[in-house]
């Protein structure tokens, strides 16, 4: 067992270690595991630390070379902590067409942060995607799972100021 | 019992339904009519633009836009007093009368619904609302014949993949049912990455036991006992609605083994996409689910032949796979008779942009875009003109006025440059820019380019870079030429569809919208007063009346004037940044 799961020396595993034990347990003999293995782990830390990725490969008998091709192939994966909000900007066709460049301007502006980047205080991290599939009430934004459409730059303060 | 349906998809949630089903329940109890009713959470109903949608049975009453209030009165006045509440109707937008009757609202009217009879119809959480509306019959018809007369009668029926590229479904499966090997794999493609097209999330959330029903016949059909579904991780709810589907059609005996008491057995699972576009592309996806970098690889061999695992695998996207059931339980000979010659059934379109009715619309093949845009769409918004409508996501093309009257199909769409997709049609007024339009798509396909070929790599670097300098006004003669001599040849030289369609968009405005592009780069002009770095703002001497809220609002001081006099914008502390034109109440900043 490797040394960031098994508490050897440095740190006795935390509740985070035990869990992120428990799927690769689960996932240990499966073929293809490795993004679901990602999925969970990133779900657990809120990102994906160094220790973590060499964790995964040692379980999965997968080189960290190949891990971190795959990590920063997707789009989903992080390898820096997050907000605490994640706020994604719709920049599908029908958002931008209908102005979501303003939007994502109004909301880096507010926030001081650019696209991918997270505000000091971890409250927000901005990204801009590609389609949320709400084309019909664009433009969108969604903040963790809530969406939030027909938007105009002045009820963006509004809509910020409801994530603490 | 009278069902109340009360849309929870996407969109009309955003619109707060979330609450009006609550209100709903506790206003029929506080009337005592409870038992007389039964409130119904549906999928989409695809009329996203009047959400929160509520449809009262059997009548089939429309209401649109419902708000949270509007509750008591729907419930006092239709259900205890059988009065229509005028107010919540739908009012036609030419004619401004109200209508009643879901079928008669002309966005209904014109729509032909195959794939999409269940949504807004059923609670997509229920299985045995599915079984009543014919769910999981088309399954025991195929299991009553071999699995050769189901490729067949899929063959027969004309049935070509709604993914995209089109390709016959029913010669897919032949390949797959005569590939050799002890494993073969259905595979569903629900990696719907296409910017404004939704309507594999319409399915999965609204009718998700059609896509597993058409699997399970594919299965059936090749000869396959595993199958993925891969979706992208930005549905979520999607995911949560399959993951509730599976377990019921599981439970109820339609998937696992020895399925309705044959010797066919099917396992399903879910494996959740990890944001990347390319994915879309059947190699790039199989790679994917085998935990790998979703690169694309050179076909042949097909995945047919040696897909996941190596092994022989059927791929089919969402809507292809919502249609099978369908041809299986009324014949093949019913479904060609819908569409034109060589494109049968309906097709599915997300309508989005600047037209009125925005939403997914079912409608035969060959149904002209006139008929999509100005009867079912409504037209253009805020009064202003028809410019160009984009088909068919960043592989497609812009196509204009000149082919309104065009019979939309897969062969008429690529003899104009543009191409089915996956069926985003994104409508375009006088105020949007062509060359920004291309240049944005160029920033998508070049941001989501996974980088293995060169032609696709650079090629679509080198396009943005041009594109973006045009826009900035910085274009230069020859760049048109470059542009053309580049889009063709990664057409040509890529390795996988994203490459080989990415030059559509540009070569498509090229092709119909090239004065804009001449007016860039030789009057450094831009026709649609969309391109920033190129429109200049000034204010109206006859129209200000100098009430100062500009000068107050603009971030960078530029606007100078006292009150009760014209003001003034300085050029060169001006950042362009469009807040004086959207305060202004007198029309008085103008833009050029």
């Amino acid at each position: 067992m490797c040394e960031c799961c098994s508490g050897h020396e440095t740190h006795e595993p935390t509740e985070k270690d035990l869990q992120l034990m428990e799927v690769l347990s689960k996932y240990h003999d499966q073929e293809g595991a490795l993004i679901p293995v990602l999925q969970a782990a990133q779900d657990i830390y809120g990102y994906l630390p160094r220790e973590v990725l060499e964790c995964i490969g040692e379980e999965l008998k997968i080189p960290i070379s190949q891990i971190y091709g795959v990590v920063t192939f997707y789009a989903q994966f992080n390898l820096s902590p997050r907000g605490r909000h994640l706020i994604r900007v719709c920049q599908g066709t029908a958002c931008y067409v209908r102005g979501a460049k303003a939007i994502f301007d109004e909301i880096k502006d507010k926030l001081g942060v650019g696209d991918g980047e997270t505000t000091e205080d971890l409250r927000f991290t901005l990204e801009s995607v590609a389609c949320i599939g709400a084309c019909s009430l664009a433009p969108v934004i969604t903040i963790d799972d809530d969406t939030h459409g027909r938007l105009t730059k002045n009820s963006i303060a509004k809509i910020l100021a409801q994530y603490s | 019992m009278r069902r109340i349906l009360l849309c929870n998809d996407t969109g009309c949630k955003l619109s707060g339904a979330k609450n009006i089903t609550a209100k709903l329940a506790e206003e029929i109890k506080k009337q005592g009519i409870d038992h007389k009713y039964q409130i119904v959470n549906t999928g989409c109903h695809g009329f996203c633009e009047q959400g929160p949608i509520v449809v009262i049975e059997p009548e089939d009453t429309f209401y649109c836009k419902v708000k949270e209030k509007d509750v008591e009165e729907i419930v006092a006045k239709h259900l205890v007093n059988n009065e229509i509440v005028e107010r919540l109707l739908f009012e036609d937008p030419l004619t401004k009368t109200k209508i009643e009757k879901y079928q008669d609202i002309i966005f209904y009217a014109k729509q032909e619904k195959i794939v999409l009879q269940r949504c807004g119809l059923i609670n997509p959480l229920n299985i045995n609302e599915y079984l009543q509306h014919e769910g999981y019959k088309g399954l025991e018809k195929a299991l009553s014949i071999s699995p050769i007369e189901v490729v067949n009668e899929i063959k027969a029926a004309g049935l070509r993949g709604r993914g995209g590229a089109g390709f016959p479904t029913g010669l897919k499966w032949e390949f797959a049912h005569k590939a050799v090997g002890d494993k073969k794999y259905i595979v569903c493609n629900a990696d719907e990455g296409d910017p404004g097209a939704f309507m594999d999330r319409g399915i999965l959330e609204g009718d998700p036991h059609s896509l597993i029903e058409g699997m399970l016949i594919a299965a059936y059909a090749i000869g396959s006992d595993e199958g993925y579904i891969y979706v992208r991780a930005e549905y979520p709810s999607a995911i949560r609605t399959l993951k509730i589907a599976m377990e019921q059609a599981t439970a109820k005996g339609f998937l696992g083994d020895k399925i309705l008491g044959t010797e066919f057995s099917f396992h399903l699972k879910i494996k959740e996409g990890a944001g990347a576009f390319v994915c879309g592309e059947e190699t790039a996806l199989l790679a994917s689910i085998e935990g790998k970098r979703g690169m694309p690889r050179v076909r042949p061999p097909f995945p047919a032949q040696k897909g996941l695992w190596g092994k022989p695998t059927n791929i089919n996207n969402v809507e292809t796979f919502a249609n099978v059931a369908n041809i299986i339980r009324n014949g093949a000979q019913w479904y060609s008779s819908i569409g034109t010659e060589k494109s049968k059934g309906t097709k599915i379109f997300a309508l989005s942009g600047k037209v009125k009715n925005t939403g997914l619309v079912e409608v035969p093949m060959g149904i002209t875009l006139r008929e999509i845009i100005f009867d079912i769409g409504g037209g253009i918004q805020g009064g202003k003109e028809f410019k160009a409508v984009q088909i068919g996501g960043p592989s497609g093309g812009c196509l204009t006025n000149e082919h309104l009257d065009l019979p939309i199909d897969y062969d008429s769409l690529l003899q104009v440059g543009a191409m089915m997709g996956s069926g985003g049609l994104v409508v375009m007024d006088q105020d949007t820019c062509m060359v920004d339009v291309a240049r944005f798509f160029l920033n998508f396909t070049q941001s989501e380019s996974c980088g293995k070929c060169t032609p696709c790599r650079e090629g679509t670097k080198r396009m943005l870079e041009i594109l973006t300098r045009i826009t900035e006004g910085e274009g230069k003669e020859e760049d048109i030429l470059k542009l053309e001599t580049l889009g063709k040849s990664i057409k040509v030289a890529s390795l996988c569809g994203l490459g080989q369609t990415a030059p559509n968009p540009v070569l498509s405005t090229l092709k119909y919208f090239r004065h804009e592009y001449e007016a860039h780069i030789k009057e450094k002009r831009c026709p649609a007063v969309a391109c920033k770095e190129l429109v200049t703002y000034t204010i109206d001497p006859v129209n200000c009346n100098g009430c100062t809220l500009c000068a107050r609002r603009c971030p960078a001081d530029a606007i100078t004037g006292k009150l009760k006099e014209v003001h003034v914008i300085d050029q060169y502390k001006c950042t362009k940044c469009n807040t004086c034109f959207e305060v202004c109440r007198f029309d008085a900043v103008i833009k050029s």
